[in-house]
């Protein structure tokens, strides 16, 4: 099974469970199978299979749950404060890994996705672009946000701790 | 100064423009402020990278999926994708080089039946050349200063062919020479243009043709695109290419 680990990493990211991650795999696998002749060769089989997955997690029970799905649409609601840049280094010690963690999946999901197929996935913008079905400048916009959202929130996070 | 904070994270991304990557690099050599952004948020990638592979599927979870899918299609779900994943590259490769083959065929036909059209235009001129002469010492130092590039004509004493005169022609915006024989009551057409501005769809050995049945045969010689073309027989086309190859 291509992909298979790093399909269920995501989809535990975006299901934030188990069982539903394990759900969702299982049925991106299945409409992957039977819709093999709507993927058109020439084009990208990984944003392909992790197009199918996303759209698979945005109908299930936890996509449509309001607090998933609000903010889809805030890529143009205001700049956040800057000013905002704590030493980034303090992320290198393994002790932060949970917080970190932590503060990914606190992200709003249309963030944490773009920032996991960046970093984790390695994905470049216009593969991002089609798994996600949006232009390229939205994937740049929103994946800057995604970060310094991540950036706020671990600061936070830190000051709290 | 520009401002490059902004672009710092799409720099580290890989998805600047290529100059802009080379200033960028260029920039951090002597900026050490801005190369202390990127140092750290090289460190934040990396944390987020390694803390994004969180989660892996259970070997329970990954047997039942084996087994799901195999239940379905005959055949082993990994020969499946294997036999997927080979149709699918040998359909990209078999599609790449079909339209290739087509491109160039379709550029081919295009150049030669432009060069028809010239040929054809050329002798329904009332004049039909700019310098008149039977003289290859007259008719290609003609040429200087009109085209940025020279070339040789064939001595002809021994041949039946003659050599009837030249003018400047144009072939997709580039500049070239046209020169017209004569043979018995043929009138051939030779033109030179640089291989660079006309040679599309042509490889760099001879080739003959039929075009509109007009006889062409077409070549590449130091940087150059010799085309022969008329109404004489392909053996007379023949004859007048080999004169030219030995010229030049």
């Amino acid at each position: 099974m291509p992909l298979f680990d790093q399909l269920y990493n995501f989809a535990h990211w975006l299901a934030q469970d188990r069982t539903e991650a394990e759900d969702l795999v299982q049925e991106a696998y299945v409409k992957a199978l039977k819709g093999f002749s709507s993927f058109q060769p020439g084009t990208n089989f990984r944003a392909w299979m992790y197009r199918i997955l996303r759209n698979t997690f945005l109908t299930s029970r936890t996509g449509l749950k309001p607090t998933a799905t609000v903010a889809i649409d805030s890529d143009d609601s205001p700049e956040l404060p800057a000013g905002l840049e704590t030493p980034e280094t303090i992320l290198i010690d393994n002790s932060q890994h949970q917080l970190l963690q932590a503060a990914i999946d606190a992200l709003p999901v249309h963030f944490r996705e773009v920032l996991l197929l960046c970093e984790v996935e390695e994905m470049s913008y216009q593969e991002i672009a089609e798994t996600l079905s949006i232009p390229i400048g939205t994937v740049m916009s929103r994946l800057s946000r995604a970060r310094r959202t991540l950036r706020a929130s671990l600061q936070q996070k830190l000051v709290r701790t | 100064m520009d401002d490059w904070s902004p672009k710092l994270e799409t720099y580290l991304d890989g998805e600047l423009s290529a100059s802009e990557m080379r200033t960028l690099d260029a920039h951090l050599r002597t900026c050490p402020s801005c190369a202390a952004d990127v140092l750290s948020l090289i460190q934040t990638k990396r944390a987020i990278q390694s803390a994004g592979k969180r989660y892996s599927p259970t070997p329970e979870f990954r047997e039942r999926m084996r087994k799901s899918i195999a239940s379905k299609p005959r055949r082993s779900p990994i020969r499946m994708w294997i036999g997927v994943t080979a149709a699918v590259a040998l359909l990209l490769v078999v599609g790449f080089v079909t339209s290739s083959v087509r491109q160039q065929q379709i550029e081919r036909q295009q150049t030669f039946s432009e060069l028809a059209d010239l040929h054809v235009a050329t002798l329904a001129s009332a004049n039909p050349v700019d310098v008149i002469s039977t003289d290859r010492h007259t008719v290609k130092p003609w040429f200087q200063g009109k085209l940025p590039f020279t070339f040789n004509l064939p001595e002809l004493q021994d041949s039946e062919f003659t050599l009837v005169g030249g003018r400047v022609t144009y072939l997709g915006q580039a500049p070239g020479a046209e020169l017209i024989y004569q043979i018995r009551k043929h009138q051939i057409s030779v033109f030179i243009f640089q291989d660079r501005a006309a040679g599309r769809g042509l490889e760099s050995s001879s080739q003959s043709q039929k075009e509109l049945s007009f006889n062409i045969e077409s070549w590449a010689h130091d940087g150059l695109r010799y085309f022969v073309i008329g109404d004489a027989s392909g053996s007379d086309i023949h004859a007048l290419a080999d004169l030219l190859k030995k010229a030049s």
